[in-house]
């Protein structure tokens, strides 16, 4: 047995598990929407704004 | 002072003093959507957009057919004991702070778990509690946010329609192929001769098999399937020469290994099935937020209310309306049959059925056509036929609803591939029997290597290439075409018909003439002041054009319903209306819309609406008159006739009082004539035209508001540019032909190879990536170049 056959028998295996995880994503639907989740990722600094507005209620009144 | 406008939707909000938290509303509704989101400190809502609001409507009663249990059951994508999911379509999804207020449903409603919002589809995904919250519920409240749901007779379906996904496995499969194989052929590409190589190479070879058979059996399978039928109805279509390449690929490399004849060529293959892919995916945009195939469906309501013979209301469905059935139909519903009013005003909107924006008021005892919407209070009818029997829907039952536009049209490409595939096939034989007389051992070889350097990937690239890009410059343009068949379609127009009302006539606006005796600045003021208070389309109109003058207040005011309207200010008695109610008497047969105004008991004269025609409309019939027919088929009456003849081009021909069906037969009889006829209309009563005709054009104010089943959409805003799209469709179509040249100069030079019985893998492996990625090159840059022609 020469080292070859490892090295093959590695790299088809890591090839295999991204091929799988890419019919995982497709069947699970992520690639249906290609637009919605990069409006959607940047919604996080808003999220934060909000509650520094919730904690000083008080300067608005 | 700066201009107000509405804190929430944007609106000119001038005239109507509402304000709340030091910003201003112009309407109620508005203002309690913002209390809504202020109160559960959603105010973020108006930080990520300016003005993303829409007004809610009244909707009281409306959504009552939720509540029936088998209505439900077919809305709902899944139904337990707990939980509850459901997809609902908002038209009025259109910007981030949209997506961000409905995944954040679930603050304002706490029943809600989650919320998804599809923006290309504008849908969201709900998943609720159903234990305290109802489907009914979530609809009303996004209603009452602006958000309200359209839901129509088309989600009523017993099975929901899967997403075909297979384009995207297929290509991952053969992408992953290609790769693998890639490397795999590396060692064997640089002609290391001796030991190492001599001693691994079956293990290589037999691995590259390995990773091609799910190219081979799966990824391709659609160009066997497409080539099997091509031959058998007798067409010789480009999946032919492509399924002969690719079987001839894999044959030939599998027998050069069993045989050790040498490296196969696998990788050409893997790469082969993945760039054709490439260009499939490419081709295949699609607006995924507008449908090309809309019948009387998307139009109509699920359910509606049933008034039983003991007084009680109830929801039924749509189907399960019976003749003699008497329904309860409330302000901004549907009326799905044909039926007669038996109680209530009637003020039909026809506007869906027949492009005309004009209300039309009915009397009890009239008889109302299915697709009108009521527009005033709730009326009870009678129901004279069922759903699909009714005058509209009727419509559908022609054969030009079934067949398939498709199918009956040859492609360029596919014409190209006629003569394409026999001449390779001719140039294999002739070059096989050269050999067979030379060195027979090579005429096998030679065989082979001519079918599979002649595989026309690239010009089986170029149409994808060229017609997906430019669709989707289309689509910027707010021009969105159904497929890339629709783009050689047009490019092959000769007669362009267009409809009249709606089309080349924009909606909301008209001009108003005066005749008569000239009015004085206080009878204008008062005239004003009397349509101030009415809310008829027409008073609306005529109030817009009479600005500048003070609002009197007025003694006495009085409506009649289909008449007119009288006022009284001090001594001054004033009559707006039709001709009889101010006491005209003379005949006045006029086919336009006109309003009669008397002051005290004195005739004074009429206000005329004319139909505003679009912007830019002489101007392109004059550029389309010198390539094309043109026509006009009009539902309307002649009265417009002398305006038309006037603007338009002289050879145009001008044809009114036309039915659905006559339009339909005027285009078919011209076609059996052998015209290619582009229809432009707007109404579903053009729904027979646009399907009958070769290219079928919906034109419409608001891609977002329905449209009929049509091959294209095109925003209003853009009609004038009509003539350049189809110019630009015409361009693509020199752009294909260039880049088959290019693509045969190609084959010239691997026929070379071929012939001379010299193809080695590594040529074929270098050539055939090259000349695919050359193309999609040329036609990418090429088609850019002719969009930014495009305004």
């Amino acid at each position: 047995m020469s080292v070859i056959y490892v090295l093959l028998i590695i790299s088809i295996i890591i090839a295999v598990a991204f091929f799988i995880a890419f019919i995982i994503a497709v069947r699970k639907g992520q690639f249906d929407d290609s637009y919605t989740h990069s409006v959607r990722m940047l919604f996080e600094d808003e999220l934060i704004k909000e509650k520094s507005k919730k904690s000083i209620p008080t300067k608005k009144d | 002072m700066k201009h107000k406008t509405c804190f929430h939707c944007g609106l000119d909000c001038e005239s109507s003093p509402i304000s709340f938290d030091s910003k201003s509303f112009c309407c109620n509704g508005c203002k309690t959507v913002y209390e809504i989101f202020s109160v559960n400190d959603l105010t973020s809502y108006y930080d990520l957009q300016n003005a993303p609001g829409a007004t809610p409507k009244e909707i009281e009663g409306k959504y009552d057919f939720l509540d029936n249990e088998k209505i439900l059951e077919k809305l709902l994508e899944f139904n337990d004991d707990k939980t509850q999911i459901v997809t609902l379509f908002i038209p009025h999804i259109h910007c981030s702070s949209c997506i961000w207020i409905l995944e954040n449903l679930n603050k304002l409603l706490p029943a809600v778990i989650t919320s998804q919002v599809n923006f290309g589809k504008k849908t969201v995904r709900i998943t609720y509690k159903n234990e305290t919250l109802s489907l009914k519920n979530i609809v009303e409240f996004l209603s009452r946010i602006g958000y309200e749901p359209y839901i129509s007779l088309e989600d009523f379906k017993t099975d929901k329609t899967k997403i075909n996904r297979s384009i995207i496995y297929k290509l991952g499969v053969a992408g992953f192929a290609f790769g693998n194989v890639m490397f795999l052929s590396f060692p064997e590409y640089f002609q290391v001769d001796g030991f190492w190589l001599e001693k691994y190479k079956p293990v290589f070879r037999w691995l590259m098999f390995a990773f091609s058979l799910p190219v081979v059996f799966y990824a391709s399978q659609d160009y066997f399937i497409s080539a099997y039928k091509g031959l058998r109805s007798r067409i010789l279509n480009i999946d032919v020469p492509l399924a002969l390449g690719i079987a001839v690929l894999f044959i030939r490399s599998t027998v050069d290994i069993i045989f050790d004849l040498g490296t196969g060529f696998f990788d050409s293959l893997t790469g082969l099935v993945f760039f054709l892919l490439l260009g499939k995916f490419f081709q295949q945009k699609t607006y995924s937020f507008l449908s090309f195939e809309r019948d009387y469906k998307s139009y109509f309501p699920i359910g509606i209310t049933k008034i039983s013979s003991e007084g009680k209301e109830e929801s039924i469905q749509v189907y399960d309306i019976k003749k003699g059935d008497r329904l309860l139909i409330r302000n901004e519903e549907l009326i799905p049959v044909d039926c007669i009013l038996i109680n209530g005003k009637a003020r039909i909107d026809y506007s869906f059925v027949t492009g005309e924006s004009e209300t039309v008021s009915k009397q009890s005892g009239d008889k109302l056509f299915a697709g009108g919407k009521q527009l005033n209070s709730i009326i009870e009818v009678d129901v004279l036929k069922s759903v699909e029997q009714s005058y509209l829907t009727q419509l559908w039952s022609n054969d030009v609803f079934k067949g398939n536009k498709d199918d009956a049209f040859t492609t360029l490409t596919n014409r190209i591939s006629k003569h394409f595939t026999i001449t390779v096939l001719l140039i294999a034989f002739v070059s096989t029997n050269f050999w067979l007389l030379t060195d027979a051992s090579k005429a096998l070889n030679v065989f082979t290597a001519v079918l599979i350097i002649a595989c026309p990937c690239a010009i089986a690239l170029s149409a994808p290439f060229t017609f997906g890009n430019l669709l989707r410059i289309f689509g910027k343009k707010k021009f969105y075409l159904k497929n890339a068949r629709v783009i050689e379609q047009l490019a092959k127009i000769n007669t362009v018909i267009f409809d009249k009302t709606g089309t080349i006539t924009a909606n909301k606006e008209t001009t108003i003439n005066y005749e008569g005796l000239e009015l004085s600045t206080h009878e204008e003021s008062l005239l004003k002041s009397t349509l101030r208070g009415s809310n008829h389309p027409l008073s609306r109109a005529l109030y817009t054009l009479l600005d500048k003058h003070n609002i009197v207040t007025l003694d006495t005011f009085q409506e009649h319903t289909g008449k007119g309207i009288e006022a009284r200010h001090k001594s001054d008695y004033l009559k707006v209306g039709s001709a009889p109610f101010v006491g005209l008497t003379t005949n006045v047969a006029t086919l336009n819309t006109t309003v009669h105004i008397s002051t005290n008991n004195t005739y004074k004269g009429k206000f005329t609406f004319h139909n505003a025609y679009r912007k830019g409309l002489s101007k392109l019939f004059n550029a389309l008159k010198k390539d094309y027919d043109i026509a006009i088929l009009s539902g309307d009456n002649e009265g417009e006739k002398d305006n038309l003849t006037k603007l338009l081009p002289t050879k145009t021909k001008l044809l009114f009082n036309q039915k659905p069906e006559d339009k339909l037969e005027y285009i078919k009889y011209h076609q059996n004539e052998g015209a290619n006829i582009l229809m432009v209309g707007d109404g579903l009563n053009d729904a027979g035209a646009l399907a009958q005709s070769n290219v079928g054009i919906a034109l419409s104010e608001n891609v977002n508001v329905f449209s009929p089943a049509c091959d294209a959409i095109l925003d209003a805003s853009k009609f004038n540019q009509l003539y350049h799209y189809i110019n630009a469709s015409k361009s693509a179509i020199k752009i294909v032909k260039w880049s088959f040249m290019l693509s045969f100069l190609y084959n010239i030079i691997g026929l070379y190879f071929a012939v001379t019985g010299q193809l080695e893998p590594v040529i074929a492996a270098i050539l055939m990536p090259l000349s695919s990625i050359s193309i999609v090159i040329f036609t990418t840059i090429a088609s850019n170049i002719l969009g930014k022609k495009l305004k």
